[in-house]
């Protein structure tokens, strides 16, 4: 029993966290976010690294490491915000791996692992998604349905038509497909698992930024002559945000374990996390500009990009709800199983 | 990270369970007082004790099996599984033989250690007076020194089990000249005279399971100082620690107990659907505070300490069983509000969880400030 990481699995943390800190700093971040452009240079020596294929198998061009090691990387870059596309690169790669067949992984998992392909992962409802992450900036587009179905397209194919999300670090599209186009996948219930994960593990480290930002402020800002943090009201809310951080990375790392060790637990595991890390996430950012008080309502902090990644991560393949419905699901066929054993 | 027990750990278990499963005592008495039930949890520790399994985690020359940190949470998960009722002397064998372990002369350790073991002589924990709760460092029980005994005079409250008890951890203050914290001395008290009077202090669930101390110029040999005069604040700290530390692993078992019968109920009765998105948050909270707990023990295991981080464990049990026990009236419906029904019992005890062993609100604040390091507001005094 050990909940601490390898120490090549701190290394990659370390690392990320160093690089990002360098490359990715709040002026850098806003000056992406303001012009809603992606941050090329950063993406292309994140993709000269090997991070978009941190969790291919290398037999496609990756690195082949497992869901905690994907999970390390999309905390890092939640935290830092950097206006890359790689969390919805890493959902389409894992859904394609996870449920395409051979040639489907051949034509697209190389250059996804590469990063010379971009991708995204959307949620159809009558042919539509109406908001796909990253969908605007992507040649590859995997779509799924509530049934666990999937077709995977190449973007020229789609009609992708760009929106402007609050969330300006990332571009989205609504993308519609036409009758006939794009290829199935097989069932995507482990991809959609696992991509559940690496969004909630993207959730944790945007609340753990928020915290420390808050934590930081609180400190420095004085009212009434002492620090705003020594009051009672404030620093139990900072404890509050604590404590839902915690919450959900611990469901976040167990289901990033379970992945590849137990993987009968995935579904379970996977909805928990999401369920954790998007109520998380909405909760902790909102404290985030509360705390703050009348600068956290401004523009010119940084407080609001995270708020913002959290509402888009927050409703990404659902929220917290539709898992809790999935994970009530499982826990009474759990209750009716041992009940007739 | 692996999240599996190695072979030993489950050998461990396994040897455990298997015999819990041979030896594991009936249902508690329905019928008699507060005195027949306790017997029942005597009983079973000396049938423990027999076995070898009253305290796996003391080291084996004192009686234990010098089980590890890990071993010992299976250890109280196990015992939790098995729905078997908590060893009579437990505030002994958690917080009592540790402390002693910690500071005590090779003498009290000689003297006590094996009798609490096997349950002949009970223990008890004098810290909290009416007046001195969470600022515990606050409290007044004096204790004045008369040749090579201490002449000890107060009263303490929130003493569990001291009826049945042979000694008594006791803080009291044997210095008023120095600054709180440096006066106090840890002592062990004989409960069996006349200078301490016990009054059950009864509470909302209309049981006793605690009382207050009147102590009225009890006398206390200077053999039974514990870890030096004045040295009572840093004693005292190490039997909290032990309070978080074990006993984590046998209420996160029985929180999941609780909820998996409460979901059983809610399909039985055909109201699954209505309550599903409260029971599955219920579910992923219990699940944190699994994880949560493991993790804490690995950090123990890796950096030797628990961090302060114990205490956001703590504050989500205690919110959480709240919940789970206010669900379950809409759940189970009129028999959780009816006397003498187990639900309702949980639902009126649970108001307790926030506030014994640490208010929530007292623990926000060592959060705030241990953890996150954010200021303390300066109390006018």
């Amino acid at each position: 029993m050990d909940f601490g990481f390898t120490d090549d699995q701190r290394e990659i943390q370390r690392t990320a966290r160093d690089l990002l800190a360098e490359r990715a700093t709040p002026a850098r971040v806003r000056e992406h976010a303001e012009a809603r452009t992606v941050d090329q240079a950063l993406w292309r020596e994140l993709s000269e690294l090997g991070w978009p294929g941190i969790a291919v198998s290398e037999e496609y061009g990756g690195q082949g490491l497992g869901q905690i090691e994907l999970s390390i990387l999309c905390e890092e870059l939640g935290r830092s915000l950097a206006p890359v596309p790689f969390l919805p690169s890493a959902l389409a790669a894992t859904a394609i791996e996870q449920s395409g067949v051979q040639a489907q992984c051949e034509r697209w998992l190389p250059g996804l692992a590469s990063g010379e392909t971009v991708g995204a992962l959307g949620t159809v409802v009558d042919g539509v998604a109406g908001l796909v992450i990253g969908g605007a900036d992507s040649q590859v587009l995997v779509l799924v349905e509530d049934d666990g179905t999937g077709l995977v397209i190449a973007a020229e194919d789609a009609e992708v038509t760009p929106l402007q999300a609050i969330d300006p670090t990332r571009s989205a599209a609504r993308v519609s497909v036409p009758d006939g186009a794009g290829d199935s996948l097989g069932d995507v219930c482990v991809g959609l698992g696992r991509s559940l994960i690496s969004v909630s593990s993207e959730l944790v480290g945007v609340c753990e930024r928020a915290l420390e930002m808050t934590v930081a402020y609180v400190k420095d800002r004085k009212q009434f002559g002492v620090p705003v943090g020594a009051y009672q009201a404030v620093s139990h809310r900072c404890a509050q945000m604590l404590l839902d951080t915690e919450k959900a990375r611990s469901t976040a790392n167990f289901a990033a374990w379970t992945a590849d060790a137990d993987p009968e637990r995935l579904a379970e595991a996977a909805a928990m996390a999401k369920a954790s890390a998007s109520d998380a996430g909405r909760e902790v950012t909102a404290g985030a500009i509360q705390m703050h008080g009348g600068i956290g309502f401004t523009w010119e902090a940084d407080v609001h990009w995270l708020y913002k990644r959290a509402q888009l991560d927050a409703a990404l393949l659902g929220g917290a709800k539709r898992h809790r419905a999935q994970l009530s699901a499982i826990l009474a066929d759990k209750v009716a199983a041992s009940a007739t054993a | 990270m692996d999240l599996t027990f190695s072979d030993q750990e489950t050998a461990f278990r396994d040897e455990l369970r298997g015999w819990l499963a041979e030896n594991k005592p009936g249902p508690a008495p329905s019928e008699g007082d507060d005195d027949t039930h306790y017997a029942y949890r005597r009983e079973w520790q000396r049938k423990l004790y027999d076995a070898g399994w009253a305290a796996p985690a003391w080291p084996a020359e004192y009686g234990g099996r010098g089980a590890s940190l890990t071993e010992s949470a299976i250890y109280f998960e196990e015992l939790g599984r098995a729905r078997v009722p908590m060893a009579a002397n437990v505030l002994g064998l958690l917080l009592g033989g540790p402390t002693l372990m910690v500071w005590g002369t090779d003498e009290q350790k000689e003297r006590y250690l094996s009798p609490i073991l096997s349950g002949e002589e009970i223990w008890c924990q004098g810290f909290s007076e009416p007046d001195a709760g969470s600022d515990l460092a606050s409290l007044k029980t004096r204790a004045v020194k008369d040749g090579d005994e201490w002449v000890v005079t107060g009263q303490k409250v929130w003493t569990s089990g001291a009826q049945y008890s042979k000694w008594c951890m006791l803080v009291a203050r044997s210095d008023s000249d120095v600054a709180k914290h440096k006066g106090l001395t840890y002592f062990l008290m004989d409960m069996e005279q006349d200078a301490v009077q016990v009054r059950p202090l009864r509470q909302i669930t209309g049981e006793a399971e605690f009382n207050e101390l009147f102590i009225e110029e009890a006398r206390i040999p200077d053999a039974n100082v514990v870890g030096g005069v004045g040295n009572g604040w840093k004693v005292a700290l190490t039997t909290l620690m032990n309070e978080r530390a074990g006993l984590g692993f046998a209420l996160q078992i029985r929180l999941r107990q609780l909820l998996d019968d409460l979901i059983a109920k809610a399909i039985e009765r055909g109201t699954y659907d209505e309550n599903a998105d409260s029971l599955a948050e219920l579910h992923v909270r219990c699940e944190s505070i699994r994880l949560l707990a493991w993790k804490g023990l690995t950090d123990v295991e890796r950096y030797g300490q628990p961090g302060p981080e114990g205490s956001l464990v703590k504050w989500l049990w205690s919110d959480t069983n709240q919940r789970l026990t206010q669900l379950a009236v809409d759940i189970v419906g009129p028999d959780a509000l009816t006397s003498g029904e187990s639900w309702s019992y949980e639902l009126l005890r649970a108001r307790g969880n926030t506030i014994e062993g640490g208010t929530t609100e007292v623990l926000k604040n060592i959060v705030a400030e241990r953890v996150l390091g954010l200021p303390r507001l300066k109390v006018a005094v």
